[in-house]
């Protein structure tokens, strides 16, 4: 399974008989412990229901909402089955969510969000945002993230998160109050680090090529599979014809005629087996989708690495070149370029206080530029340390679920062979009857 | 499957005699499994108590695939060759006979034979026993815009029909003695072009198709109910056979448009192994299992295109020919009621005679003629048709009687090799089908065993990575 937090060791944190403050207690403590919040924790998006409503430009809406069910992990004991906590959000709260930490925790890899629109559809299946198996896919993955989150040893301890699970008013404004979109770096201002930095760490250089490669190879392979599906489908339903046609000719017919209608019957059964095992498929599809929307996030990381380190070179460079005015300036030699130091030449050299006062200023913003610098060099070390740790758990999780995933796909073709086997010794029997 | 058959071990009746000698020998030869695909469809069913054969009604005595023990005639069509002259170019097929019925001088014949000498075998056999049921012979032109008229698989498809065409005649008691049938397969080429032009004169076929084309005109008035019955059997079933061959060549059809993405499926987890470490196994493994279901695909759509298809194919063109059995029933019997209209208009006519009431005999009498004259020459000329007439209404109330009984003694020949050949078919596509599953279930199941395996010993050794 996806959420893995390693010990079995569940502490009792709450049950119906505490009071209020000393539940709210235990929510603060649990918060504190930063340990893995999903072994305290059930986590279930339970089920999905429509709602209307009035839209920011007070239009008539239809959004789905889901329900977000909590409860303490060990409380559901022989006889004794609390009812869950719970409260509804809608998709556009998890992005809010997703956002929030995608700004917070730069340094490691945030678990993706189930598409927002149904993409790499074969041709049977709904590509409406409202399909009950769209929806339901859909609340399968929104349970899956919050999974991923409540079982990161980093984000698991986030306020904002358990606030997400467990208040559902007021929530939207916490997580304003903290003022994340302020920290946001611009999407502009990472394009321009990303192609103007000269050093970035060659591991981030290798994972973002890496990210590129694993995106572009997972989008083929879902294409093509929802193209085999199509095709896989064609062939089962035709199948449904030779049920039709049996059926109609076993009533003309003596001696084949039962043989014939139960032969029919065995290629209806066919036709109509490959809705289920499609259905299956869907499954693996998403998790596929995953991890294309997970390169994604790691490219984000490796974006944010870019930054820092790019920012890291420019104040380098811009001490370098303080420093270097400092220097000539005390030579008297004037080898960099400033407006100043060409007026200079022109009307004439300066004084030597202007001089002094010039070196002082120097002085000062070299000073800066040093911590500046070094502030800088520590922000990016701390980055590619914390970074890479998150990356080498991405790994791992990574290299685990999709080996998983390959194998249950494996499962689903031997179902389908056996299903397969099922039915044509089945209409061979009939046959054989004829 | 119902059908008379006798127990070949008892004596057949005296014209049967060639085949009942000959019994022991055949078991020893050992040429008997390389002839006739028809033998796997005589499944070896224990023989029935004898019946009683009327002497007088051999048409009836027809055995089924029971018949085994009793073949002596093997046939096979084989080893096209195609011939190049200056006016067209045509392919030739080997015909090899092994019999050993006395009417034949040898026991063995190879001669070479083209699409036409099977068209002219078939009409010389319908000519013969016109409400026999024949197996068609494959279609004259090709259909369905194929470009290349003697492509392999065209010409193979057309070899097995028209094996399965000649089996079916060697088969048959009654069409297997056909003079004609003799001659196609033992005649060299020259002298089967001779013969073919002994054949009844232009005239005389222009005669038949017009009393034929007459006779369809005018329509058979009392038809029994029972070959009423078997017209509308055949129509439907008809329309079964064309739905089947439908469903069947779009079944072919969208089996290879997914092979088709199915090659390009088992690539991708090639490419994306290229980026991977600790993955690199099982996305391999992957793309091997798709690329060995790949060629399971493969020889499954093959089988059905070699099995299926032709067989529906043919039966399509079957229920055809069974019409046109039908359709010559019909005109033989309406044929036979419009001689019994003119004998009857004949003997009013000798009856109006007898009143005097013709007053053609007092023109006569303007004429010089005595009118007791006229009138016993007019007598004497419409004694002498009626007789003619009767003698000819007997003669063609024989060939309806013979008629019917061939066709429905053939009748049941026919729904017994239907049905055996259709069960055949269908049974062995289920099978491939079963095999097919078989073959990818035991791929899929290999890579994960191997899979497990690998993961179980990278436990046991402790986390690498």
């Amino acid at each position: 399974s996806m959420a893995d937090c390693g010990s079995e060791e569940v502490a009792v944190i709450g049950n119906t008989d505490i009071t209020d403050e000393e539940s709210q207690d235990n929510k603060n403590n649990m918060m504190a412990e930063g340990s893995c919040l999903l072994r305290k924790m059930e986590i279930s998006v339970a089920e999905a229901e429509k709602r209307t409503g009035k839209n920011a430009v007070n239009m008539q809406e239809t959004y789905t909402v889901y329900l977000i069910e909590t409860r303490p992990a060990d409380s559901v004991t022989e006889g004794h089955n609390p009812v869950p906590d719970s409260l509804w959000r809608r998709y556009s709260e998890f992005e809010l969510l997703r956002n929030y930490l995608l700004v917070t925790y730069p340094f490691i890899v945030i678990p993706p969000l189930p598409e927002k629109r149904a993409e790499f559809v074969w041709h049977k299946l709904s590509a409406d945002n409202m399909d009950p198996d769209f929806v339901e896919r859909r609340r399968i993955g929104l349970e899956n993230f919050l999974l991923r989150v409540a079982s990161h040893p980093v984000l698991s301890s986030d306020k904002i998160f358990f606030l997400f699970l467990t208040e559902e008013n007021g929530w939207k404004e916490a997580v304003f109050e903290t003022g994340f979109l302020a920290k946001s770096d611009s999407r502009l201002k990472a394009l321009n680090a990303t192609f103007r930095v000269k050093n970035p760490d060659k591991r981030f250089s290798e994972l973002k090529h890496y990210s590129d490669e694993l995106q572009s190879v997972t989008s083929q392979l879902l294409r093509v599979r929802a193209r085999v599906a199509d095709r896989l489908y064609g062939v089962y339903k035709v199948h449904g014809n030779y049920g039709r046609v049996f059926s109609e000719w076993s009533a003309i017919e003596k001696e084949m005629g039962d043989g014939l209608q139960s032969a029919g019957h065995h290629m209806d059964a066919y036709a109509a087996s490959v809705d289920d095992i499609l259905e299956e498929e869907e499954h693996y599809a998403d998790q596929l989708k995953e991890y294309l929307f997970y390169a994604e996030a790691v490219k984000a990381v490796c974006r944010k690495h870019e930054l820092l380190q790019y920012e890291l070179e420019t104040a380098s460079q811009d001490l370098a070149s303080k420093k270097q005015q400092q220097e000539e300036l005390a030579a008297g030699t004037v080898r960099t370029f400033s407006f100043k130091g060409m007026t200079s030449k022109l009307f004439g050299q300066e004084t030597p206080e202007q001089r002094e006062a010039k070196l002082k200023v120097l002085e000062e913003q070299i000073k800066e530029g040093e911590v500046t610098v070094t502030e800088k060099t520590l922000e990016c070390e701390e980055f590619v340390k914390n970074a890479w740790k998150d990356i080498e758990r991405f790994k791992e999780q990574k290299d685990h679920d999709l080996r998983e995933a390959l194998m249950s796909y494996a499962v689903m073709q031997i179902s389908m062979c056996k299903k397969g086997i099922q039915v044509w010794t089945n209409a061979k029997e009939c046959f054989s009857k004829m | 499957m119902s059908g008379m058959s006798a127990d070949p071990a008892q004596a057949l009746p005296a014209v049967m005699s060639p085949l009942s000698g000959q019994m022991l020998e055949l078991d020893e030869d050992d040429d008997l499994e390389v002839f006739s695909k028809d033998m796997n469809l005589m499944d070896g069913s224990p023989m029935n108590a004898s019946m009683p054969t009327s002497p007088a009604s051999m048409i009836n005595q027809y055995k089924f695939e029971e018949e085994t023990d009793a073949k002596d005639i093997f046939v096979t069509v084989d080893n096209p060759e195609s011939h190049v002259t200056a006016l067209e170019t045509f392919i030739t097929y080997r015909v090899v006979t092994k019999t050993t019925r006395s009417e034949f001088d040898s026991c063995e014949y190879e001669v070479r034979r083209r699409y036409q000498d099977f068209l002219w075998l078939k009409e010389r056999l319908e000519e013969g026993h016109p409400t026999l049921i024949m197996h068609p012979l494959p279609e004259k032109f090709v259909m369905k815009g194929m470009v290349e008229r003697f492509n392999d698989d065209f010409i193979e498809t057309r070899q097995k029909a028209l094996h399965k065409f000649l089996n079916r005649v060697a088969d048959h008691p009654i069409l297997s003695c056909h003079e004609d049938f003799k001659i196609f397969l033992t005649a060299q080429a020259w002298e089967l072009t001779s013969h073919k032009k002994q054949g009844p004169g232009f005239l005389s076929r222009m005669g038949d198709t017009v009393r034929a084309v007459a006779a369809s005109v005018r329509g058979v008035r009392n038809r029994p109910e029972e070959f009423t019955a078997m017209l509308e059997y055949v129509d439907s079933f008809g329309q079964k056979m064309i739905s089947l061959d439908k469903v069947t060549q779009r079944i072919v059809k969208e089996q290879k448009e997914y092979l088709g993405e199915l090659k390009e499926y088992g690539p991708v987890y090639t490419l994306w192994s290229g980026s991977e470490e600790e993955l690199v196994e099982p996305l391999k493994g992957v793309a091997s299992c798709i690329d060995r279901c790949c060629k399971a695909t493969e020889e499954q759509i093959g089988h059905l295109s070699e099995n299926l298809v032709p067989l529906l194919h043919e039966y399509v063109l079957c229920t055809d020919s069974v019409k046109a059995v039908l359709r010559r029933r019909d005109n033989i019997q309406a044929e036979s009621e419009a001689k019994n209209d003119a004998l009857a208009n004949r003997k009013a006519d000798r009856e109006a005679l007898k009143d005097s009431k013709d007053l053609g005999f007092v023109l006569g009498s303007f004429l010089g003629k005595k009118p007791e004259e006229a009138k016993q020459q007019k007598e004497q000329r419409l004694d002498s048709e009626i007789n003619e007439l009767k003698e000819e209404v007997e003669r063609l109330e024989d060939k309806v009687e013979c008629a019917n009984n061939a066709l429905k003694g053939d009748w049941l020949r026919w729904q017994g090799n239907m049905r055996s050949d259709i069960k055949a078919a269908f049974v062995s596509t289920a099978e491939k089908n079963v095999d097919y599953y078989e073959k990818c279930l035991a791929v899929w199941e290999s890579f994960l065993t191997s899979q497990t395996a690998a993961h179980d010993m990278e436990s046991n050794s402790g986390h690498s990575s």
